[in-house]
């Protein structure tokens, strides 16, 4: 989400000329590490902070409060030229621990299937594994396959997407280009085949769907409490619209 | 010893030599010490990862940080797989690149070679990685006909072109310094000019020509950015023999990709630096043998060792 943070705050400091905004990227792990050790005000985060992460900052002294900022989305994507239009949670938990290896298992050519993910350091990496290669079992030990490519950035597996035929991948909404196909996810089997949109994310019937958060010491205060107003009211909201990720509903 | 000042009989202090030999001697020191600091760092931040993993997890095949699964012999078989493949290709290519130009190109050839391939050596790495992810791993797969391109062949691909203007230009000096009597000699024998190169002026600079390749390998195996962009980075351990044909993850990339994110202290973290222990061992290891080859080599490349 450092590409929708960046976009924040470039818009709030041009509006805001006194308020600084530096932001890093780096994964959800990085940022909140940084909150725990005290180094920025704010930490964004895709995926909700682990217990152990809260037990760590309060031993630091750091009171970690949630706020919502948007929803995302994660597409998964194939190669414009696949067949395929769409997966159900468990065929592409299949695909992705290893049990699927060929496209003709699933309604496709006889081609090998090619694995991308993003790095373990990746909120997404965690969000999708949890929803979809454990469908949401808190119990399940399942892992991606050890053939499962690690791609460092998005742009790692954009890039291997528009030009590999085998490859099957998942990323944020907000990063999938229009060279790459976004395939329809169903629940299970007899269930609806539904394609990310802005309207399947807020009726919640697209099923991979997530709330993106960001972190601060203690009820927010100050210019942080105005930064964080705004963006989850109309103008930040607008931004997230902008780049691809879903607007908060309004209450 | 000698000691800085009171050199000679009746002869004043000299400062200023004394503060550039204790500035050199400073200087000198201070690379030692950085070294050993470095060393002790890694062996502080890396042993714990010892006590902490059992020894059978951490010799497993299976790397799964976030879950507790840190078994480094898929990291370290990666890394050496690439280097292998880039050492086959980079050595033959760097050396007849090397004997060409000292040995045929006329000089005007080597003037334009020189500079040009030294220029290879100042790409920066990711601008390689971004050539290799965009170019060279589309090509790798539909010409091999591959599942992907990303895989280690790739990254040997790209690690042998960053090592070959090193291997070229040590390999190039090492010719170089073999007595222009060697070929002569060879020539007057009645040697044809290719029979000079390949039994005598090569032989001779035998010592040279190891030592570019060590250095090479050594610059190859810690290379980091361009490799994690081509090799797809799956920690996989592939016993078919078309392994170098399929992705694999290597140490320098597992350290970058895992170093940003882990929290300071964690078992994770223990373990990318014992990680980074290994690597800095083959390195080492790798650099000594080196310096042996050039040290056992040295007296004969001045030629007073005729046999």
């Amino acid at each position: 989400m450092v590409n929708l943070a960046l976009a924040w705050a470039e818009a709030y400091t041009v509006q805001h000329p006194g308020v600084p905004i530096a932001v890093t990227g780096g994964g959800s792990g990085t940022g909140i590490a940084a909150l725990i050790n005290g180094t920025v005000d704010i930490a964004n985060a895709s995926r909700e902070m682990k217990p152990e992460e809260i037990a760590e900052a309060r031993a630091q002294g750091i009171e970690p409060v949630e706020h919502i900022v948007a929803r995302d989305a994660i597409a998964v994507v194939v190669h414009p030229s696949n067949p395929v239009e769409g997966l159900t949670i468990p065929q592409l938990a299949a695909i992705f621990t290893g049990e699927i290896t060929n496209w003709r298992e699933v309604g496709g050519q006889n081609r090998p299937i090619v694995l991308l993910s993003r790095e373990s350091n990746s909120g997404t990496y965690v969000y999708f594994l949890e929803q979809v290669v454990r469908q949401g079992d808190k119990e399940s030990e399942a892992l991606f396959s050890s053939d499962t490519l690690l791609m460092p950035s998005s742009e790692g597996i954009g890039n291997e997407v528009r030009q590999n035929p085998n490859a099957i991948g998942y990323d944020g909404l907000g990063y999938v280009t229009s060279d790459q196909k976004t395939l329809a996810v169903s629940r299970g089997e007899g269930e609806p085949y539904v394609k990310p949109s802005v309207e399947t994310v807020n009726n919640t019937t697209y099923p991979i769907a997530r709330p993106l958060y960001m972190y601060t010491n203690g009820p927010p205060s100050g210019v942080i409490r105005d930064y964080l107003e705004w963006i989850t009211g109309p103008e930040g909201q607008a931004i997230v619209q902008e780049l691809g990720f879903i607007p908060l509903q309004r209450r | 010893m000698r000691l800085p000042f009171k050199r000679g009989r009746g002869e004043e202090l000299h400062w200023g030599e004394f503060a550039i030999e204790s500035f050199v001697r400073v200087a000198g020191g201070s690379a030692i010490f950085l070294v050993a600091l470095i060393f002790f760092f890694l062996l502080r931040e890396g042993t714990p990862a010892f006590w902490e993993v059992s020894f059978d997890n951490l010799l497993s095949t299976r790397w799964y940080p976030t879950f507790g699964f840190y078994g480094i012999l898929p990291l370290l078989y990666g890394s050496l797989l690439v280097t292998a493949g880039a050492t086959l290709l980079s050595v033959p290519l760097g050396l007849a690149a090397a004997i060409y130009m000292r040995e045929v190109a006329p000089s005007w050839v080597r003037e334009i070679l020189k500079p040009l391939i030294e220029v290879i050596a100042g790409i920066p790495s990711v601008v390689l990685g971004f050539l290799g992810m965009g170019v060279v791993a589309p090509v790798v797969r539909r010409w091999l006909g591959l599942p992907t391109g990303l895989t280690a062949f790739t990254g040997s691909i790209m690690l042998a072109y960053m090592a070959l203007p090193t291997i070229v230009s040590i390999a190039e000096d090492a010719i170089d310094a073999v007595p222009k009597d060697y070929r002569d000699g060879a020539l007057a024998l009645g040697a044809t000019h290719w029979q000079a190169i390949y039994r005598v002026v090569l032989p001779a600079a035998r010592s040279g020509i190891l030592m570019a390749v060590m250095i090479g390998l050594g610059r190859a195996i810690g290379e980091t950015m361009a490799v994690m962009m081509v090799t797809g980075n799956a920690a996989r351990m592939g016993r078919e023999w078309a392994a170098l044909f399929r992705p694999v993850r290597t140490m320098t990339a597992t350290i970058a990709a895992e170093m940003g994110e882990v929290a300071q202290g964690s078992t994770h973290y223990h373990v990318l630096f014992a990680v980074g222990m290994v690597l800095f061992l083959i390195t080492f290891a790798i650099n000594g043998v080196a310096s042996i080859i050039a040290l056992r080599g040295a007296p004969r490349r001045g030629g007073q060792w005729i046999r």
